[in-house]
């Protein structure tokens, strides 16, 4: 929560959809889910899902209606992402600053994998 | 003696872990966002009168030829009231200075106004905060620069304060 967020809340009620889940039980769950993955402006430890910050509200609305609407999720991450940059999404990237993460578990495996053959092969000289 | 060093290696690196752990713990990030939208053109959109006294306010009224402040603020956001003088200076210097109310009713602004001045030429009420989402804006109060092309030139998060109000005028100044 920023200061101002504690000195002072705004007086209208939530947005139409904030606290409102769809009528399709299908398609509010693929706007939840997406929720999940997005980060609050205001609370920025928290998902929009979580939050009560009235912009994370508005945002929440702005997603279940876009969703109704038929937009694809992926779609609206991508309008988040040009506004707010890769800040705003939880889900990781296919960009070149990742890259190591997602070679992390194979360089792991790999090392993990040379270790026990090099143990095996030891012991197999040991016990000939 | 090599092997000496390999056993105590996971230990070094569980204490580096763990002072980066305890560090990031003790001084959280109180991050700022900047818009992404900052050199893109300003986002269409047409916002309903916010208060009384002022038309309401549309992207089409910017990029007529001279650069514009567009404030970003809210009759319930105290550093709102903080950065009105700054803002009463700006459009004394003669600088055209637009305003979208965010989450607000048109009384809560009027009264607001009153009280601590009005600046704006046009006020747009964003009752759902589209436009600050549509304009990468992640709080209030934000200064926009938007040039007489109609683009984003420049983002002052959070209130301007005393000593932003020559930077802000050498920003409009140069846009022209």
């Amino acid at each position: 929560m920023s200061s101002a967020a504690l000195l002072a809340q705004t007086a209208l009620p939530p947005a139409p959809y904030a606290d409102r889940q769809l009528d399709d039980p299908a398609q509010e769950k693929k706007a939840h889910d997406f929720m999940l993955t997005i980060r609050c402006l205001t609370c920025q430890s928290q998902s929009i899902a979580d939050s009560n910050a009235s912009m994370a509200g508005d945002l929440r609305s702005e997603i279940r209606q876009r969703i109704a609407r038929g937009e694809d999720p992926e779609q609206i991450r991508a309008w988040l992402i040009e506004r707010y940059g890769d800040w705003i999404s939880y889900e990781p990237t296919a960009e070149p600053i990742l890259w190591p993460l997602w070679a992390a578990p194979v360089v792991l495996l790999l090392g993990g994998g040379a270790l026990v053959w090099g143990r095996i092969r030891r012991r197999k000289k040991e016990s000939a | 003696m090599k092997g000496r060093w390999l056993t105590w290696l996971p230990l070094a690196v569980f204490a580096a872990l763990a002072l980066l752990f305890v560090g990031g713990l003790l001084r959280p990030e109180g991050r700022v966002i900047e818009s992404k939208m900052v050199g893109k053109p300003l986002p269409a959109f047409a916002l309903p009168a916010g208060a009384s006294d002022r038309p309401a306010l549309a992207s089409a009224q910017f990029a007529k030829g001279k650069p514009r402040l567009l404030n970003i603020f809210a009759s319930w956001c105290v550093p709102c009231a903080a950065e009105s003088p700054q803002l009463m200076a700006l459009k004394q210097a003669g600088i055209p200075i637009d305003g979208i109310a965010i989450r607000d009713a048109r009384g809560d602004v009027d009264r607001f106004l009153a009280r601590y001045g009005n600046p704006y030429e046009r006020i747009g009420l964003d009752a759902r905060s589209s436009v600050q989402l549509d304009l990468g804006s992640s709080g209030v109060p934000e200064t926009f620069l938007i040039g007489g092309d109609g683009r984003i030139l420049h983002q002052h998060i959070g209130d301007l304060r005393a000593d932003d109000v020559a930077d802000i005028m050498d920003r409009w100044k140069a846009a022209q």
